[in-house]
């Protein structure tokens, strides 16, 4: 799973492998990174205007 | 008694009432987690799993699962990439049922494994020569993708969206859903399609071998078609199914009309893709192998050419006819009979494409392996259906699933 782990192999299966897989949980990551701390800065602010 | 977590304007049964739906239910799935909890301790051995099937009546359920519940990547993908604004009005629940199909896909596959204290092995030691590692991969990001999908509904519980910060969260996660789609519909294109690919690639079993496109064999697409395609008659079936229960209209007939329009055309240009694949394996790849068509549909008690037929014809060509005809598709009976035989019908490809693969004999002195799941198995696989049912249920109850229901039943103000 990491480079670290002793089976891990620099080609190009773990780089398919774990690469589409690293990306995917990095947008995930990333998205709700950006959404709570949004959501914090806005709760902070409170702008009052979030309606949807 | 929970009136004050019940959304503003939505009429709810009594509590009492509400209560004694979900203990019937809940003795249901007791039977089933005493089931599970005996596969976990006892072993596998509980099962009628043998060398023959060591792919049983859960993969079967598993991959079932995982199609009809094609339909949240799908219809999140219209709604989301495609812009297709009425889908707003059915997406949430399209996101519970698929959320309900995939935490019941990766509860059955921890049954499965009979050591689920191992289950992330598959993440760690990794083989990456696997079409299942990949699915196991897609298969649980994209269940994160389905929980983050859902958030936002529970965050909109009346009560719980007066807290400042769940509100601001609720909305911004909303404001950047796109993203979150678009990363569903590229993990759910990968597994649906090699679960798919894990039944093509198999030389050893003529029933299931096929050509390809480079390392991806045909079967690897039609299941990602097929989940697309049938996967909103499943959402459409369950809609109905709620609004049977709760007697009440909870999504317009034009929203409804569109979801059923597009699954119709995909499932017209899935059965047709599937239709030439059929008829080249039977002409071509069967008979290089040695096999002939008759051999994998006769001398057994079980299955014979209805199989396919009703697979192909009465639950792919009929649906797919039914949705992309207006008249027909307009028409609520025949809508239903449509959706019902979809959702059958994609059920029965997974079971011909897991179990009949199994049973069919390979070597010149093998004969059909007939199988019948033990009362485990059973019970393990209706433990995801009650499963499905209560949360169904709770979530209609505290959260504002359906955004059309307000409007489409307005609660009469009380006189005294």
């Amino acid at each position: 799973m990491f480079p670290f782990c002793f089976e891990w192999v620099w080609d190009i299966g773990h780089a398919i492998f774990f690469g589409g897989f690293w990306y995917a949980i990095s947008i995930l990551g990333a998205g709700m990174t950006f959404c709570i701390l949004k959501a914090a800065y806005d709760t902070m602010n409170d702008s009052g205007d979030s309606h949807h | 008694m929970d009136s004050a977590l019940i959304p503003e304007g939505a009429k709810r049964c009594s509590f009492p009432k509400f209560t004694i739906g979900i203990a019937i239910v809940g003795a249901v799935l007791l039977w089933g987690v005493f089931a599970m909890f005996l596969c976990w301790f006892k072993g596998l051995n509980q099962t009628n799993m043998n060398d023959y099937y060591g792919f049983a009546l859960w993969i079967w359920a598993d991959l079932a699962v995982i199609a009809v519940g094609g339909g949240a990547f799908f219809t999140g993908l219209l709604r989301y990439i495609f812009k297709i604004d009425e889908l707003k009005n059915i997406i949430n629940f399209a996101v519970i049922i698929g959320f309900i199909c995939y935490s019941s896909a990766l509860l059955i596959l921890a049954i499965d494994i009979g050591q689920p204290l191992r289950g992330w092995f598959i993440f760690w030691h990794a083989n990456v020569h696997s079409m299942l590692t990949e699915v196991a991969f897609c298969l649980s990001a994209y269940f994160a993708v389905l929980t983050i999908e859902f958030i936002p509904n529970i965050l909109e519980n009346r009560q719980v969206n007066k807290v400042p910060f769940f509100h601001h969260l609720a909305h911004n996660m909303h404001g950047v859903m796109a993203v979150f789609a678009a990363t569903g519909a590229f993990l759910s294109f990968f597994h649906q399609g090699s679960l798919g690919g894990v039944a093509g690639v198999m030389y050893g079993r003529p029933f299931a071998v096929r050509e390809g496109l480079l390392i991806w064999p045909w079967t690897f697409f039609l299941f990602t078609w097929s989940a697309a395609a049938f996967g909103p008659c499943f959402t459409l079936l369950v809609t109905r199914i709620t609004e049977a229960v709760t007697g009440k209209k909870l999504v317009k007939d034009n929203v409804i009309h569109l979801l059923a329009k597009i699954s119709g055309w995909m499932i017209v240009t899935y059965i047709i893709a599937k239709i030439i694949d059929t008829i080249y394996w039977a002409m071509v790849t069967a008979p290089s192998l040695g096999f002939t068509l008759s051999h994998f549909y006769s001398n057994n008690g079980f299955y014979g050419y209805w199989i396919l037929i009703a697979e192909i014809v009465v639950c792919g060509i009929v649906p797919g006819v039914l949705l992309v005809m207006k008249s027909t598709r307009e028409n609520p009976t025949l809508r239903l009979v449509a959706i019902i035989l979809g959702t059958i019908g994609v059920c029965l490809n997974r079971w011909v494409m897991v179990l009949q693969i199994m049973a069919v004999p390979v070597m010149s002195f093998d004969t059909w392996a007939l199988y019948f799941p033990s009362w485990q198995e059973i019970a393990t696989t209706i433990l995801p259906v009650a499963y499905g049912i209560i949360l169904i249920a709770v979530a209609y109850r505290y959260l504002p699933v359906f955004p059309q229901e307000q409007e489409l039943n307005p609660v009469e103000p009380v006189t005294e």
